[in-house]
């Protein structure tokens, strides 16, 4: 198998407050190919958007990446300093946010906006950057896009500024999109043509997806693999079908019980008891264990980190069995 | 809505300010205690040549009827006549205006060219060095009198500058205005600094820990594009009306600055005209004052509408 | 319901801000910087006439412009008189009527705002107008020709400033009262049945005061500073008692032979805008919630 487009190697995020330091990603590690579409799941705060962030390089002032590595065909990010990251960004990997009002500069033209990358990153001429952003607009489901180009983002709708987000990321025709909850503050019926375009612009333009999300069920109609996260690291991961049908860590199976259904209606949704940990806080035993149902003594005992099981599957549980096989014995999913 | 059109609102609104000036600056001469004429000629003056102000001014009509004297005189153009000179105040101003104008302009740009790259250099790295630095210039710049300010200048570049930068007066042609107006616009300027540059890197640290800042990071351009063309074109738009009320305070300084560099604007006119008595100068100065502070807030806040598309749809 | 809530009311929420106060104003440097500068300062004008060597007004047409000396630390300046003795005595005429003159604008200004911001309509409107007005006439300007109009003399400083300065207070009390009028507290003791003079004054005030009282620490510089432009311009405190800006003035015939006649008076206002500036840092700082 050739070299994986991205890898992430142990990545741990620091955030310094007045407070204490949080510890937002601590030793995060997964890997893609090229082209593949990969889910990033968990509840808020577990340091999903982080890992995002910490990927390109782009933390608030307060943060820093304390250890591990991000390989980008091969090249180490971390390493590689602030020329490094500029240089991949834009044409190797790029972003898209969350909440396009605030991720927009309010006093530029979208039209600007997206043909920024070309002009300024990639070089080229005006009247090339200008083609190529209504190129893009028109790639994203943009109506009229030379009327739309002077418009300036408080004048769009939220569907209409997401697609111009879509559009920027597009603009430099990366091979990796980060994509952190791209719909999550969109209006339902919105959110589902958003996720349409993106998977179809996947299709067609062969783009590696990262999709950071708290919604399984969107998981489930655009990714092929799917990383889970808690309390700043990996919990498990493998495919998505397997990890649906037979989740083998205790928060997964959790999480997949949690959510409506997607095929049979269930009698109840169960909440996951108790509240994540405070990530400023050091661990001695493992994370999940004062809210997880299967937790023995041997939990507390010390840090649980992944480790294989068959599949090509990750988890990190010392009970992932009893787990996986409780999860048999009472589907949250009869098929995918 | 687009400029022109919140431009002329703008302007509308402007219009009851102004006329609350001229009522203001109608009343000066009500407040003088005693009688007005008398302090204005001195209490040994021809009694003759009291009566005859009191006539010219009116004061012995009832109030309203003054004051629509009074307007109807201001709007056409006429201000008074000045006890000293022999010659209608409005002429007296017009002429000095020009030298007033210029270091008020001199004044403005010098303050922008301090005060945006301190700024975006201290915002760039909160706390370092450099931040400590530039955040200790408004504290100690602060209680600085703009007058002694100039003074020092004065002593220690003026003096030492064989002639390069002229103790005083307004110069001539272009160029010898910029050289001599020079020192009493850095004066100005760097009287206003540090309140500008508290307010800009205030305003950019905000500013750079916005979700756009990081959009723009992500396309890979220079961090200088992004401190510039997003950072700061976002930073300056809440700085312009700071700009604005410090313009205006500046506009009073002037009166000072031109005493202390002997620049012929109307502000050192207000002062010979202060000790000279001469009200209907001082009168008119004021006026003139007024309307021009009332104007930079107007520019301050087209300005802004223009930095900012989102102020235009109200 | 009533009853229930009345006792909530009556008790001013005021009470985490002031005690972290009490608390934390020694640990923070730049509150304590400014309040030992300023603390020096007022008590070296306060005991003027204690520790000045001479008296400010003495003449010695024997001494006229000397240098700095073991007889007279900074020299004497044209008229013979000792220009530390001159410092000291002028640090108190001008740190006195700085930091008196900035009540009265405070006590309107905060009245004004009050009414403006709780009552709203045309109160507010009216008062709004009139701050406009104010505003549009450059301060300086205005002082300069309300000096004029009234004539020179401390007095009459006084008077100008009031009328000049309390639009800044008025602005600021409005904008804090138009926030928190609509906060719960002020609901439930409008609920209660309080008046609005007892809700404005128990409940509003002591949290919206801060700001102004911030504000006010710049104030002071400011009013300092036109003191001492209005003494240097001639219009403010007249000779013979000594003041910074009329020393500066005197001085500036010398600039070229005796600069420091014109320099030290300066300096000394400039460090007493830095202990303000300090201590105004350090309050906001202080009195800012956690």
């Amino acid at each position: 198998m050739s070299e994986p487009l991205l890898e992430v190697r142990d990545l741990s995020v620091d955030i310094v407050l007045s407070r204490g330091t949080i510890h937002a990603v601590d030793g995060v590690s997964f890997a893609l190919e090229a082209g593949a579409a990969m889910g990033l799941v968990g509840e808020s705060g577990c340091g999903k958007s982080m890992t995002l962030r910490g990927i390109l390089g782009l933390l608030p002032r307060t943060g820093r990446i304390t250890g591990g590595q991000v390989l980008f065909e091969g090249k180490d990010l971390v390493k590689g300093g602030q020329r490094g990251l500029r240089e991949v960004r834009g044409g190797g990997i790029s972003i898209i946010f969350q909440e396009p009002m605030t991720a927009l500069n309010p006093v530029m033209r979208v039209g600007d906006q997206i043909a920024e990358g070309p002009r300024h990153h990639l070089g080229w001429s005006r009247s090339q950057s200008r083609a190529r952003a209504l190129e893009l607009m028109r790639m994203v489901g943009i109506p009229d896009p030379e009327r739309r180009m002077r418009a300036y983002p408080h004048e769009l709708s939220g569907g209409l500024r997401q697609r111009v987000m879509i559009a920027i990321a597009l603009s430099s025709e990366p091979k990796l999109i980060l994509c952190d909850e791209p719909t999550t503050a969109l209006d339902v019926t919105i959110q589902d043509q958003i996720l349409k375009l993106l998977l179809g612009l996947r299709r067609d333009l062969g783009v590696a997806i990262v999709f950071v999300t708290h919604d399984l069920a969107v998981i489930a109609q655009t990714c092929e693999t799917l990383a889970v996260m808690y309390a700043g690291r990996v919990v498990e991961t493998g495919r998505v079908e397997q990890m649906f049908r037979e989740p083998h860590h205790p928060y997964t199976l959790g999480l997949l019980r949690s959510v409506p259904d997607f095929d049979a209606v269930r009698d109840s949704l169960e909440a996951i008891p108790g509240m994540p940990p405070d990530l400023a806080s050091t661990f001695s035993a493992c994370r999940f264990a004062p809210r997880c149902q299967f937790a023995q003594d041997d939990c507390l005992a010390g840090e649980v980190d992944l480790h294989e099981i068959d599949g090509g599957r990750t988890v990190a549980c010392l009970h992932d069995d009893a787990c996986a096989a409780a999860a048999s014995a009472d589907p949250v999913i009869a098929r995918v | 809505m687009d400029l022109l059109s919140y431009t002329l609102r703008r302007l509308l609104q402007a219009v009851p300010v102004v006329i609350g000036v001229t009522v203001l600056v109608f009343f000066m001469i009500h407040l003088v205690p005693g009688d007005p004429a008398r302090t204005m000629l001195g209490t040994h003056a021809d009694p003759a040549r009291i009566a005859a102000l009191h006539k010219e001014w009116g004061l012995d009509q009832p109030l309203w009827v003054q004051y629509k004297d009074f307007m109807s005189r201001l709007l056409h153009g006429n201000l008074g006549d000045s006890l000293y000179y022999q010659e209608s105040a409005g002429t007296l101003i017009m002429g000095r205006l020009p030298a007033t104008i210029w270091l008020l302009a001199y004044s403005t740009i010098l303050s922008i060219v301090i005060a945006v790259p301190l700024a975006a250099l201290a915002a760039s790295k909160k706390d370092a060095a450099r931040d400590q630095v530039v955040r200790a210039v408004p504290m100690i710049g602060l209680g600085f009198p703009p007058f002694w300010l100039g003074i020092m200048l004065l002593l220690l570049v003026a003096l030492h500058s064989g002639g390069f930068f002229p103790v005083g007066g307004y110069g001539n042609g272009f160029t010898g205005h910029l050289q001599a107006m020079f020192l009493p616009s850095l004066t100005i300027a760097l009287g206003i600094s540090p309140i500008l540059i508290r307010s800009l890197r205030a305003s950019l640290l905000n500013v750079l820990e916005s979700d756009y800042i990081m959009t723009a990071r992500s396309k890979g351009i220079s961090e200088r594009r992004v401190m510039y063309r997003h950072a700061l074109r976002n930073g300056v738009i809440s700085t312009v009306t700071v700009l604005g009320i410090n313009l205006a305070f500046l506009v009073g300084a002037t009166v000072v600055i031109e005493q202390v560099f002997a620049v012929p604007g109307i502000g050192q006119l207000m002062l010979n005209s202060i000790f000279q008595r001469d009200f209907p100068i001082v009168q008119g100065v004021t006026l003139v004052f007024a309307i021009m502070v009332v104007v930079i807030y107007l520019a301050a806040d087209v300005v802004h509408a223009m930095l900012d598309p989102r102020v235009r749809f109200d | 319901m009533a009853t229930a809530a009345a006792p909530i009311a009556t008790e001013p929420l005021v009470v985490e801000r002031h005690r972290g106060f009490w608390q934390r104003w020694y640990r923070t440097p730049s509150f304590v910087a400014g309040l030992v500068i300023i603390g020096i300062m007022v008590t070296m004008a306060a005991l003027a006439p204690v520790i000045a060597p001479y008296n400010p007004n003495h003449q010695d047409l024997t001494q006229l412009l000397q240098g700095p000396s073991s007889k007279h630390w900074l020299g004497t300046d044209n008229l013979g008189r000792d220009v530390w003795s001159r410092m000291l005595y002028a640090a108190r005429v001008d740190l006195q009527v700085a930091f008196l003159a900035v009540c009265f604008p405070f006590i309107i200004g905060t009245v004004l705002g009050c009414i403006s911001g709780f009552y709203g309509g045309w109160a507010d409107v009216g008062v709004m107008r009139f701050v406009d007005v104010v505003v549009a006439f450059p301060f300086y300007v205005l002082i300069i020709a309300m000096v004029f109009v009234l004539g020179p003399g401390t007095r009459n400083i006084y008077i100008a400033i009031t009328l000049v300065g309390w639009v800044s207070y008025a602005r600021i009390l409005r904008g804090e009262i138009l926030v928190a009028k609509r906060q719960e507290y002020v609901l439930a003791a409008r609920g209660a049945g309080f008046s609005d003079a007892r809700i404005v004054m128990r409940h509003l005030l002591p949290n919206v005061i801060t700001q102004a009282i911030v504000f006010a620490m710049s104030d002071i510089v400011l009013d300092l500073l036109a003191i001492v432009t209005l003494g240097y311009l001639g219009l403010g405190i007249q000779p013979p008692t000594a003041d910074w800006g009329t020393m500066i003035a005197d001085g500036e015939q010398f600039l070229t032979t005796h600069w420091q006649l014109s320099t030290f008076p300066g300096v000394a206002v400039v460090i007493v805008g830095l202990g303000l500036s300090l201590l105004g840092d350090g309050l906001a700082d202080l009195l800012r919630p956690e």
